[in-house]
């Protein structure tokens, strides 16, 4: 029996029924179109904290103030500052793997120009810090040690500030006012555009480090985070260590102590990330498991009665030369059709339903070609395996009881 | 009792029995039968039922194997081969014709007769064209893409005989072929039978009614397994 000829019978077959094929397909489709949107969803959502973690910049590490233990009271992190400008400049000087270094202050305040005003993020940064985030400045210029050193009052301004504040006026040479104290604009930060998370990247506004520390935290140099790069992606972990090494000797830490910094690369980060999309795959799967065995079951269930419904047909179809193995292939590709195509309109519906999560929550969604092939695959095994019992039977039933039943 | 050389009997059957066991009782539904059926002939086996003509029946099919006794069908020792071996000597060897009919329904008729050349792997253009053939030598070449449900009774036995004869077998072998129909249709269904006789089919016919076997050349009568008696020639 040819293929083409077992396909025309198998769908004619297929079409003789047509409400009861369509309900015992629905089963694979809602699975299938189930676990293809949500694998849409958390590959999109995954996608975007991965952008966002590059975006931070190349080889990127970050130094947080770490949690310390006083009177045996354990606080959190960044809750007491720790880290310096010293340490900084200590990490820069001692570090051969450390590219670039720039402690970081984290201030807020409303900007007002003319009579625009404007609540944004500033941060007080070293020079090195728009090399760091991979910024580049796209008008004007970044401050240099010369500012550093004075304090002087100068800012360089992200692309949003400069839309909402300055009507998208090139700001080189204005003066805004932040807390009531003036900042000449002397740059403007290249455009990095929204995280893929929706968050906007250039709704910031950076002053030199001596500045914020002078006018903000009266003088005080304790800061809030270093951030800094290797000079390679796989140096890495070695400034990591040798940064640990650096921190530790001069904030005089016992050998048996903890850290009161903490080191976070984009790896780290990046892994964190991994287990929790690892957990979410578990998920998905033991979801797709379940939902393709009750649809298997319900195949098997179908295919049992339509094997006793055609037993008079397939006695006939013995009788005149069909071999057990021409029966077996016949009820098998029923199956295993109903099964795939199950699955088809199951990625084409769980497509959609992403398409439409996309658009309408706002979320990114990522389907793979990969997991749509291994998804409509993965029915039709279904439907090899749970269409085989009923297949079996038919071929094995014996002809003359088959052409005698009414 | 005929004894030519095995090639010239379609059939050449020695001592046939079979015995179902029900329990702790043996039937022996056939009981030592011999029977020849040589090139060309038309023989009806009558008997009422439980005489054990359709177990004669199933085992000169191919679709069941005798207990004992040797049966050569077209000189072919059938009794020992395999399930999907007997699958392909039906195919080849034998045409069924059903009381019943038993077409497959929501299928032309050409789809019907079309049947057994798929389980022997023919063209799509050979089937075509044979079970076409078929169908016009039953008279049925104008309805070639009726579905059973738009066919008489009678109709339908014709295409279920196009059917039969469509992968040109050796013998023809109908069950009751009138069963199921009126005293005039069956009388057309028989001269039909009778023609294709003329152009060289053989035909063994199974049936209950004594008038029915009539129209073949030869009747054997079974009564509990064993042959009651033989006429004609």
């Amino acid at each position: 029996m040819s293929f083409l000829v077992l396909l025309r019978v198998c769908f004619r077959a297929l079409l003789r029924n047509k409400m009861r094929s369509a309900l015992t397909a629905l089963g694979i489709i809602i699975g299938v179109a189930a676990v293809v949107s949500m694998v849409g969803m958390t590959t999109g959502a995954r996608n975007s904290v991965q952008s966002q973690i590059s975006a931070l910049g190349d080889n990127v590490f970050m130094i947080f103030s770490g949690s310390v233990s006083r009177s045996g009271a354990r606080t959190s992190w960044g809750s007491v500052q720790s880290l310096t400008e010293k340490d900084a400049e200590a990490i820069a000087a001692q570090c051969p793997s450390v590219k670039a270094i720039s402690p970081t202050i984290r201030l807020s305040g409303q900007l007002v120009f003319g009579n625009s005003n404007w609540a944004t993020q500033m941060w007080g940064v070293a020079p090195e810090w728009v090399d760091i985030r991979s910024y580049g400045i796209s008008s004007g210029r970044m401050f240099n040690e010369t500012d550093m050193r004075g304090a002087a009052k100068v800012c360089v301004v992200g692309q949003t500030v400069v839309d909402n504040l300055f009507e998208g006026n090139d700001p080189v040479g204005s003066v805004i006012r932040v807390r009531r104290l003036p900042y000449e604009v002397i740059g403007v930060l290249g455009a990095k555009g929204q995280s893929a998370m929706g968050q906007d990247q250039d709704d910031l506004l950076i002053i030199p480090l001596s500045t914020a520390a002078k006018k903000f935290q009266g003088g005080n140099t304790r800061i809030n985070m270093v951030i800094g790069s290797a000079v390679s992606g796989s140096a890495v972990e070695q400034a990591q260590e040798e940064i640990s090494d650096v921190l530790r000797a001069r904030h005089r830490i016992g050998r048996n102590d903890d850290d009161d910094f903490v080191i976070r690369t984009q790896a780290d980060i990046s892994e964190a990330m991994e287990e929790s999309s690892q957990t979410m795959s578990m998920l998905l799967a033991s979801v797709a498991f379940v939902s393709l065995l009750v649809g298997g079951i319900g195949i098997m269930n179908i295919m049992l009665v339509s094997v006793t419904e055609r037993t008079r047909e397939i006695g006939v179809r013995m009788a005149i030369g069909a071999r057990p193995r021409d029966i077996l292939l016949q009820f098998l590709t029923e199956s295993v059709a109903l099964a795939a195509i199950g699955g088809i309109l199951g990625v084409v519906l769980g497509v959609a339903v992403s398409a439409t999560i996309s658009k309408l929550a706002g979320w990114a969604t990522a389907i793979s070609p990969m997991a749509a092939l291994v998804a409509v695959g993965f029915s039709g095994v279904v439907g090899i395996f749970f269409g085989f019992y009923p297949a079996r039977k038919a071929s094995l039933l014996d002809p003359i009881e088959a052409l005698r039943y009414e | 009792m005929n004894d030519n050389s095995s090639a010239a009997q379609v059939i050449s059957a020695r001592d046939l029995t079979k015995i179902y066991r029900m329990g702790d009782v043996e039937v022996r539904a056939l009981d030592g039968v011999t029977l020849d059926v040589p090139r060309g002939d038309f023989i009806a086996i009558l008997g009422a039922s439980g005489s054990g003509k359709s177990t004669l029946m199933n085992i000169i099919g191919c679709l069941d194997r005798p207990t004992s006794g040797t049966y050569l069908l077209d000189g072919h020792d059938v009794g020992t081969l395999s399930r999907p071996q007997l699958a392909g000597i039906r195919n080849r060897f034998i045409g069924f014709v059903f009381q019943g009919f038993n077409l497959l329904s929501r299928t032309s008729a050409l789809e019907n007769v079309e049947l057994p050349l798929i389980y022997s792997g023919h063209s799509g253009r050979e089937r075509h064209e044979r079970a076409k053939e078929a169908l016009e030598r039953v008279g049925l070449g104008e309805r070639l893409t009726h579905h059973s449900s738009q066919l008489s009774g009678g109709q339908q036995q014709r295409v279920a005989i196009a059917r039969a004869l469509v992968n040109r077998p050796a013998l023809l072998l109908a069950d009751e072929p009138t069963g199921n129909l009126d005293t005039r249709t069956s009388l057309e269904i028989m001269a039909l039978f009778q023609q294709l006789n003329r152009d060289g089919m053989t035909i063994v016919l199974i049936t209950h009614e004594q008038d029915i076997g009539e129209f073949a050349r030869r009747r054997i009568t079974l009564r509990d397994g064993r042959i009651l008696s033989e006429e004609g020639a």
